[in-house]
Order: C-alpha cells, then sequence, then structure tokens
C-alpha cells in the first residue's frame, strides 16, 4: 500500500492551508514602492477609424505622470501569433498585426486605445475620461458567414475576413462524400458552440518593474506560462533578452486557458516602467475582463454522419465556421484546427472523415483556447449527431455507440493521430452500473407523477491531451516546442525543491507532484516542495494548458529524479563500500543487496555536500539534476457520461437529477485532486449547457458584458456527482502513465446535458431534433411550442 | 466611483434637509445605487445614507396591517414578518442573496422601482400605501414605469403598510444570470377581492393583471386562468427570453401562486 504522500493517495491539498485562509499571494498583492496605476482607455464601439487623440486636458488632470497612444508604439512589435495554420490550399493563414494599442482602427469593443499612468488607479481614470478620440464608426463586421463573403474588412491591408480555408484531411475529401453518396442512411446537424467568457476567479493583472541600473526588466502577472510570456513579449514585441528579463506568475486564481495568452497589458506595463523609470500597475475589473480576456469557443457547424443500415458509421463530414475575433490570440489557429479536427473520430471507428474549418475575423473579442480547445467543440459535434441519428434510426444510442467502439490498440484514425490506449467498452459498462441506466424507466415514471419531463443523455468522449509532441506540432504549424522541464535540487540534508516549468493555478501541483517525487524514493512527500512560476528560478518551461501538466511536466520530474537516484546510487555504492549495481533504494534507504548493509536518502545527500568520504576523483558533488521531457505521442484519455434531467413542461426550465461520468485517465496520483478537476469541468459543462453565453448585438455591442447577463453556473444549478476513475488503461509512452484529468468534464458534459434534455423532450412526443447551447428556460419552452 | 460628499443623518428631518442640496441622493442598502456608483454611471455630488436613522426600521402588524419601516432590510422583513404576512416574508427573504437581504430595504427597493425587482410586486398587489416624508401614496398611484415612481425630488420612503391578506404567495421566475426576476407574480386574496401585479415582464414595469384579478375574485383556483391569455405587446423581450415567453410566463407563475396560496 502506497503511503499517504505518495503515488495513489488522496492526499489533501497543502496549498490550500493558504488559499481558504486568504494567505494566497497573488500578483494584485504585489504592490511595489513608488508604483503607478495604468487605466486603459477602450473603444467602446466594435469598428471605428481613429481620426485623432487629443489627450492635452487629460495630461493636465491631477496625478497624470503620462499618457500612451498607439504612437508611442509605432515601430514596436505587435502581439505574436504562436500557431500557423495552412490552408487547404497549401497557403498560410492570413495574420494581421495586433498592435499593443490600436494603430488607427479600432477592432472590437474594449481594443485599446490609450492609457492614463497616474499616482493612482482613480486619478488615471478620471483623466481617461477626459481624452477626447475623434473616432469615425465603421460598420461592424458581425456574422461569420456574411463576413467571408466579402463587405466589411476587419482588416483592410490583409485583404480578407477569411483567415484560413482548412481541409483535413484534404486528400481524404473525395472518398469521403463518395461514402455519403452511397450511404443507406445519413444524419444531418447544424449546432453553434457558443461563445463563452472564461470568468476565472481573479481577473487578469499585471505589474512592470524596471531597473535602471542593471537594464532589467521585471513583469508580475497572472499567466500560465511565464516563460511562455517572456519568450514572445521579450523576443516578438519589445525586444528585450531573456537575462534581463523575469517574468513572475504567483498565485494565480485559475485560467482555464484565457492566461495562456500574451496580453497588450503585460506588453504595456513592462514598457511603460521603463518609460517613466517607476513600476506600472494594471488590475482588471470584472468588467474589462468581459472585454478583454480571450474568449472561447464560438463555432457555427454543419455534420453529417453516414450510416450502413446495422448503424455502423460509414463517414463523417464536417464544415465549420470558427470565430477568431478581431485579431489573433496567442494559439487562436490551433484551437479549431489541430486541437479539433484530429479528435472529429472521437471513441468510434469511422474510417472516412473529412474536417473543413473557415476561421473568420469580426469585430469581437479575440478567440482563443478555453478549457478544452477544440476539443469540446469536436465532441459536442460527433456526440449530438450520434445521438440523432440513433433517434432517426431506432437504435438505442447506447448501443450505437457500442457498436461502433475502437476496440483495439492502438489505433490511427484518419485524422491523423494515433490512440495508444483506451477501453470504451470498460468505461460504457461501468458507465450503466453507476448511473443505473436500467433503473432509468422508473425514474422517468416518477417524474410523470410530478408533472416533469424526464431524459437521459449519454456522451462518450476522447480528448488528446499530454499536450504536445514537439516535433509533431512543429509540422503543424506550431511556432514553440511543448516540452516541458524540471531541476530536482536535493538539499543537503535530504529536503527536495523541484523547480518545474509547469503553473499551477488550482491544480494541486504543490500536492501531486512531490508525491511522485516521495514514491520514487520512498521519502515523506513533507521534505519536498514545488517552485513554479518564476523565470528566475525555474528552467524553461511551457506551463499549464491542455491536461499536460502530470503527463509532461511530470514525466519530467520522474527523469529529473531518475537521474538523481542514480547519482545517489553511486554516492551510496562508494559509502558502502559495494558496486554500485547491488545498491537498492527501498523507503529512502540505499542498502547492499543480499546485506544488512544501508545507509539513509540523508546520508547520501549530505556526502554529496560535505564530500569528505567521496569519489570526487569520478563522481561531482552535489545533487541536482535537470531534465527535459517531450512526449512521443499525445494522451488519450476518454470517458463515458450520462446525465438525467427533468424539464418542466410549463417553463421549459431544466434542471439536472442525476450526473455520473467515467473516466479513463490511465494511472492516477490522487484521486482526491483528480475528483477536483473532473468536478469543476463538469460544473463548467453544465454553465456552458444550460447557462452561460455571450452575446453581441448587431452592431458589435457586448450584451452579456456582466454577471447580470451572463450566468455563471452556482452550486444549486449542479447536482452531486458520480465520478469514477477506476477504468485504467495507462499510458503506453510517458514514465506514470498518466493521461490527463483537467479538461475531460468540460468536454464530456456539453453533449451528455443536451442529450438528456432532448431525449427528454422527445419522449414526451415533442419532435425536437435540436436546440443550441444554452438550454436557457425560454430556448427549451419556445422549442416545445413548435 | 466618483468622488462625493457622505452624510449619515440621525433622524428624517436632517435627511431631508441634507438631500435639499445640489444634486444630493439617497441612499438606502445600496445594493443597486453601490453597483451604479463603482460603474461610474451616476455622479452624484452628495450620498446621504438613511442608514443611520433607526425610526425607519421596524416590523409591526396591526389591526390586519403590516408595516414595515422604509429603512428595514429585506432579511428583518424575512425573520420578523414570518408569522403575520408569510407570503410578504417569503419574498423578502428570496431576495437576491444573503448580502443582498441584510443591506438591501423594501424603501430602497420601492423608490429605484426596478421592472425586474420583487418588492414593487409585494406593494401593488397589498394595495400598500407608501408613506414618505411628507405623504402618504397608495401604490396604485406609486409606480409610474421603468425607475419611475411618484416620488419627488429628495422624497424620502419613511414607511410600506401593506394591508394583510387572507391569503397571497409570490412565485418568481428567476432570470438564469441576475436572479432578479424574469417574471415574478404576487397574488393577494382579500375578502373584496383579488389583487395580482406582475414584475419582471413588463417593459412599463409592475403591473395588475386586471383579468386575472376579475376571475380569481369570482374563484381563487389556477383553473379560473384557463381561459386567459396575456397580451404580449408590452412585454420585455431580452436574451433571456421572449415577450410571448414572459407572457406565457405571467400566466403560469400566476396559476403557481394562486395554488401555493391555497
Amino acid at each position: 500500500m502506497p503511503k499517504d504522500g505518495q503515488i495513489g493517495p488522496a492526499t489533501k491539498r497543502r496549498e490550500d492551508v493558504r488559499f481558504l485562509t486568504g494567505k494566497g499571494r497573488y500578483t494584485d498583492d504585489i504592490n511595489l514602492r513608488g508604483q503607478a496605476h495604468a487605466y486603459f482607455l477602450r473603444s467602446q464601439v466594435a469598428h471605428g477609424k481613429i481620426n485623432g487623440i487629443d489627450t492635452a486636458a487629460a495630461a493636465a488632470m491631477p496625478g497624470v505622470i503620462r499618457i500612451f497612444t498607439g504612437k508611442d508604439f509605432e515601430g514596436i512589435g505587435g502581439l505574436p501569433c504562436g500557431w500557423q495554420v495552412t490552408d487547404k490550399h497549401g497557403k498560410p493563414m492570413l495574420e494581421p498585426g495586433h498592435p499593443v494599442l490600436a494603430q488607427g482602427k479600432v477592432r472590437h469593443v474594449g481594443d485599446p486605445i490609450a492609457v492614463v499612468v497616474a499616482e493612482t488607479e482613480a486619478q488615471a481614470r478620471d483623466a481617461a475620461e477626459a481624452i477626447e478620440v475623434d473616432l469615425e464608426e465603421l460598420p461592424a463586421v458581425m456574422d461569420m458567414k456574411a463576413a467571408v463573403q466579402g463587405g466589411t474588412l476587419v482588416h483592410d491591408d490583409i485583404g480578407s475576413n477569411l483567415c484560413y480555408d482548412w481541409g483535413f484531411v484534404e486528400e481524404n475529401k473525395a472518398a469521403v462524400d463518395e461514402a455519403f453518396a452511397k450511404a443507406h442512411h445519413v444524419t444531418t446537424l447544424e449546432l453553434v458552440n457558443q461563445r463563452l467568457v472564461a470568468n476565472p476567479m481573479e481577473p487578469r493583472v499585471a505589474v512592470g518593474d524596471y531597473d535602471q541600473t542593471m537594464d532589467h526588466h521585471t513583469l508580475y502577472t497572472t499567466s500560465q506560462n511565464p516563460h511562455v510570456i517572456r519568450l514572445l513579449m521579450g523576443a516578438f514585441v519589445l525586444g528585450i533578452p531573456e537575462h534581463k528579463l523575469r517574468v513572475v506568475a504567483p498565485d494565480v486564481g485559475g485560467g482555464f486557458g484565457s492566461k495562456i495568452f500574451h496580453y497588450a497589458e503585460e506588453a504595456f506595463v513592462t514598457f511603460a516602467a521603463k518609460a517613466i523609470n517607476r513600476p506600472v500597475k494594471w488590475t482588471s475589473s470584472r468588467s474589462e475582463a468581459f472585454m478583454s480576456d480571450a474568449h472561447g469557443r464560438d463555432h457555427v457547424s454543419k455534420i453529417e454522419l453516414a450510416l450502413d443500415a446495422e448503424g455502423h458509421f460509414q463517414a463523417l463530414r464536417t464544415e465549420t465556421y470558427a470565430n477568431m475575433g478581431a485579431y489573433l490570440s496567442t494559439f487562436a489557429p490551433s484551437v479549431p484546427t489541430w486541437l479539433h479536427g484530429t479528435l472529429m473520430a472521437g471513441n468510434y471507428k469511422t474510417p472516412l472523415i473529412y474536417v473543413n474549418v473557415k476561421a473568420v475575423f469580426t469585430n469581437t473579442v479575440p478567440v482563443d483556447a478555453y478549457r478544452g480547445a477544440g476539443r469540446p467543440e469536436a465532441t459536442y459535434q460527433l456526440e449530438r449527431v450520434v445521438d440523432k441519428a440513433a433517434r432517426e434510426m431506432g437504435i438505442d444510442p447506447i448501443e450505437l455507440r457500442r457498436k461502433n467502439f475502437v476496440t483495439e490498440f492502438p489505433y490511427a484514425t484518419p485524422v491523423a493521430v494515433e490512440y495508444d490506449t483506451g477501453d470504451y467498452v470498460a468505461t460504457m459498462d461501468k458507465l450503466e452500473e453507476m448511473a443505473d441506466i436500467k433503473g432509468f424507466p422508473a425514474r422517468l415514471e416518477a417524474s410523470k407523477k410530478k408533472g416533469k419531463l424526464r431524459g437521459l443523455g449519454i456522451n462518450c468522449y476522447i480528448e488528446a491531451c499530454g499536450i504536445a509532441p514537439s516535433h509533431l506540432v512543429g509540422q503543424l504549424g506550431a511556432r514553440a516546442g511543448l516540452y516541458e522541464s524540471a531541476t530536482v535540487r536535493v538539499n543537503a540534508t535530504g529536503s527536495i525543491s523541484v523547480m518545474t516549468g509547469s503553473h499551477s493555478h488550482g491544480q494541486g501541483h504543490e500536492t501531486a507532484f512531490p508525491q511522485v517525487v516521495a514514491d520514487m524514493i520512498g521519502i515523506d512527500a513533507s521534505q519536498i516542495e514545488i517552485v513554479h512560476g518564476d523565470t528566475a528560478n525555474t528552467p524553461m518551461g511551457m506551463g499549464t494548458y491542455g491536461s499536460r501538466s502530470l503527463a509532461v511536466g511530470g514525466s519530467a520530474i520522474v527523469r529529473a529524479t531518475n537521474k538523481i537516484i542514480s547519482k545517489a546510487k553511486k554516492i551510496a555504492a562508494h559509502l558502502l563500500e559495494a558496486s554500485e549495481g547491488d545498491i537498492e533504494l527501498k523507503d529512502g534507504k540505499f542498502s547492499v543487496a543480499g546485506t544488512d548493509k544501508s545507509v539513509d536518502w540523508a546520508g547520501v545527500t549530505l556526502a554529496a555536500y560535505v564530500p569528505h568520504n567521496y569519489p570526487l576523483e569520478s563522481l561531482e558533488p552535489g545533487l541536482e539534476e535537470t531534465a527535459f521531457y517531450d512526449p512521443a505521442n499525445f494522451t488519450y484519455p476518454s470517458g463515458a457520461y450520462a446525465c438525467e434531467v427533468e424539464v418542466d413542461p410549463e417553463t421549459g426550465k431544466v434542471t439536472i437529477e442525476s450526473f455520473a461520468a467515467a473516466d479513463d485517465f490511465g494511472n492516477i496520483v490522487n484521486p482526491m485532486i483528480v475528483d477536483g478537476q473532473v468536478h469543476g469541468g463538469i460544473g463548467q459543462g453544465i454553465g456552458q449547457a444550460l447557462l452561460e453565453n455571450t452575446v453581441y448585438d448587431e452592431n458589435g455591442q457586448l450584451l452579456s458584458a456582466s454577471y447580470m447577463d451572463y450566468a455563471m453556473p452556482r452550486a444549486n444549478d449542479v447536482p452531486f456527482y458520480k465520478v469514477d476513475h477506476s477504468c485504467q488503461t495507462p499510458c503506453t509512452h510517458n514514465p506514470l502513465g498518466v493521461k490527463g484529468c483537467g479538461e475531460a468534464g468540460a468536454i464530456g458534459t456539453p453533449p451528455a446535458v443536451v442529450n438528456a434534455v432532448l431525449d427528454a423532450l422527445n419522449r414526451a412526443g415533442h419532435d425536437v431534433a435540436h436546440i443550441d447551447m444554452p438550454m436557457s428556460p425560454a430556448r427549451v419552452w419556445a422549442a416545445m411550442q413548435k | 466611483m466618483y468622488a462625493f460628499e457622505f452624510e449619515r443623518p440621525k433622524t428624517v428631518e436632517d435627511a431631508v434637509a441634507a438631500l435639499k442640496s445640489d444634486e444630493a441622493q439617497a441612499l438606502g442598502g445600496g445594493q443597486t445605487l453601490i453597483p451604479t456608483l463603482k460603474s461610474r454611471l451616476a455622479a452624484p455630488a452628495k450620498l446621504v445614507s438613511l442608514q443611520g436613522i433607526d425610526t425607519m426600521k421596524f416590523v409591526k402588524a396591526e389591526g390586519g396591517v403590516l408595516s414595515v419601516g422604509g429603512g428595514t432590510p429585506h432579511a428583518v422583513v424575512a425573520a420578523e414578518a414570518a408569522k403575520s404576512y408569510p407570503g410578504l416574508a417569503a419574498l423578502a427573504g428570496n431576495i437576491g442573496d444573503p448580502s443582498v437581504r441584510n443591506k438591501g430595504t423594501v424603501g430602497g427597493s420601492l423608490a429605484n422601482n426596478d421592472p425586474s425587482a420583487c418588492y414593487p410586486s409585494a406593494a401593488l398587489a397589498s394595495g400598500a400605501t407608501i408613506v414618505t416624508d411628507h405623504r402618504e401614496i397608495a401604490a396604485d398611484d406609486f409606480f409610474d414605469g421603468l425607475f419611475t415612481t411618484a416620488l419627488e425630488e429628495g422624497e424620502i420612503i419613511t414607511e410600506v403598510r401593506f394591508p394583510i391578506p387572507e391569503a397571497a404567495n409570490y412565485q418568481k421566475f428567476e432570470q438564469p444570470a441576475s436572479r432578479f426576476a424574469l417574471v415574478g407574480v404576487f397574488v393577494a386574496k382579500f375578502s373584496d377581492g383579488v389583487r395580482v401585479a406582475v414584475t419582471g415582464a413588463s417593459g412599463d414595469g409592475v403591473f395588475r393583471w386586471t383579468e386575472a384579478e376579475e376571475a380569481l375574485s369570482k374563484s381563487f383556483t389556477p383553473e379560473a386562468l384557463k381561459e386567459l391569455t396575456v397580451d404580449d405587446s408590452d412585454m420585455i423581450e431580452d436574451l433571456h427570453g421572449s415577450a410571448a415567453y414572459r407572457a406565457h410566463l405571467v400566466k403560469v407563475m400566476t396559476g403557481r401562486a394562486v395554488a401555493a396560496a391555497g
């Protein structure tokens, strides 16, 4: 049995002590001596030409230090895009500039026009109101399908609103079309995966600091990946080499993807701190977050599934319009393509698949990765069309899924990825048991007696996590490597500091990573600390997103720890006067096989740093190792979810009565953290399915710009979940056999909920094929009136 | 928030005097006004807090009337009116969240007359009398469209007198984001007839559904509403629901209120 603190047990999260007692240290808690405050004057119109900016009156206001406009950033690099997609004709995507502050034009409500830096935030805001902007409003480009037909351009210089027209796999298109022409049955569905705002609990904050004596910059920022920010901002925006730029992301209150990207505010405070030679701080308000944090999803899709008479999937074809917003955010182009098209096979052995994605510029906030990033969009389409096909063909939805499951691994999909392991039959078996599918008819009757419509929704998902093999993503257009790094520093008395390039903003790394190291060495986890979030004291890593931290970052830690163990065995062999090959490490003790000679962990580590009795001629003193790990493949977590809902037939209100999730995450380090990740993901998935919606009007005004109109899921919107991750097919290509669990809930949940609501309506005699999310009471009621 | 002067008088008279200065604004529990100020959507020169006026905080039931001081928080009404006027107490106990209920006041809610607020429906359905620093206004004459009331500049609601009905119930269908009423219906049955007031639904603010009142006065049963329809021409249409949906909900919520009132 593993001990608490090693791999396997539900060790309590050590970071929660400070988070739950208000002792977390977030970016907004950082206040530097002499700090000035920045306030961003943002566009109130979606699209407009800036004819002039008069800052004279504002500059004379109390406390104003300096006012910056686009002019100050002429000749300075714009915010870079980290992924280049090649279209179906082999041409690179259109890539417009993304200035730090607007250059002549504003392109979405919230686009920054000018920044006032003043002694206080209130003074900066007062002065910003006195800035006069001569703005000529232009028609807003809002509808994606119309936008690609011509008319007003979001970016005049690139000549089109179509960023790219991507075909995947283009060579398969003819065969796919032919399969559809011959199919026994074709199910077609048009749907919208609505735009969401990530809404982490902590809004974004950035503090720039500059040390003139050393010509050295420091940026404190709410980031999921400080090294990536240092690289992007240093190399591509401000031209600051790494040794002159430190980026610190301290405690971060959630990100969900929205804190991956490099934002204008980060570049601004870094730039301005040098310009005025004082620290500059910016703290986003919640209102500002709605119009400046990258949004998620926003796909309009048509999906078609071809089946034979028995229900075997023959071919799949999709066409998606993916909203990029006004500019390309850091990883935006990859989301609807490589994180979406590659997942269209799902859990099924569909032999022929063709995915077309048109990425479109509109006068809206840029869209980028949000929990799941592309994979929820793929799963939603696929699982909705499968459910519709089941209804059309009169086949039980579980049976139809089982009939088409991939059952042999490794499995090469027709969309370029190879699943290493999985057991979709086992997760579905587990789900049927957990969710008591057999008992549904009785529950249906009970609901009927209460005057409620009950429905059961099933969903399966597969995701590609552990992002990502660098050689592969390099071929796919990534402009970054996606390995991870770790330095394991063993101190003289045996305590250990693990410096990781992963970043924890709610994932529990400070607890889970020590469990891995403690398990490998056999010492107590309390002897191990995790250091992360500061480019000054961690090796260059790529951060946390895409359910990658344990699979990729954890693997780097394993690798570095193995190097440590290997060296420690050499030291132990010397101390025990034995041959290295005879040294065994167990429970934190090195012993000579077959003897009672041993030395404990601390004895070895002390020898490494006090090398009086030490093989100095053949071994360096000290015990510190760094490793980088680049995965050989993605990992492929999968699962089966079941949701039961009740619909109030009079009001259309949906309540979730039960929710069961059977996930296969491979090996599990800390089941409590995994439960928490799944719970959070399901909550967000329910939010998308029933509540959340980002709504613009035709003029590009954001109607859902606060919590008065943007509905976040709350505790009483969700049921007590049943989650299980006992179905484990370990990943075959990373040392821990782990797959990643951070996004599963957000991917697997929306289709389960939507399928359940449609099941309820159809069982009650309403012939409703589809309702777009969020399935608000008003929408469900309207669907029942038809 | 812009800078403003702040006064916290202890008497109604001092508050009235303070409110006579230029661009002065009364502050009740601040549950609407403070967020409005934070968003810089209002810029009063002076805020006159009514929270220091103890004579405006009370709940008492006497002679078939529940009197509530204008500065009484919702949570206090929820607790203290539970026996005398349970329908009203339940409404008060389901406004917003605990923070809102412990700060927000009945006077503030009625003076603000948010078209989605709960209290205006109770005042109108109960046939309440709104007592101010210098006069009494019948609820039927008080509400005057969105965020507009019969109150004059600087006039303070000191008390609200709710005639206690034989039976009453409030049914709120929540807007999913704000949890204000997408449609809220307060039904009050008196010996001389039934009053039905609807909040959340109409572009003109709270209103009485007189057809339902007539039908329910004859027969206080949900079935009495069966033949009625609600005209949707004045209903609010927004991203949370169409006019037709709101009109439909008015009828559904009225029926549920009648059923719950018994």
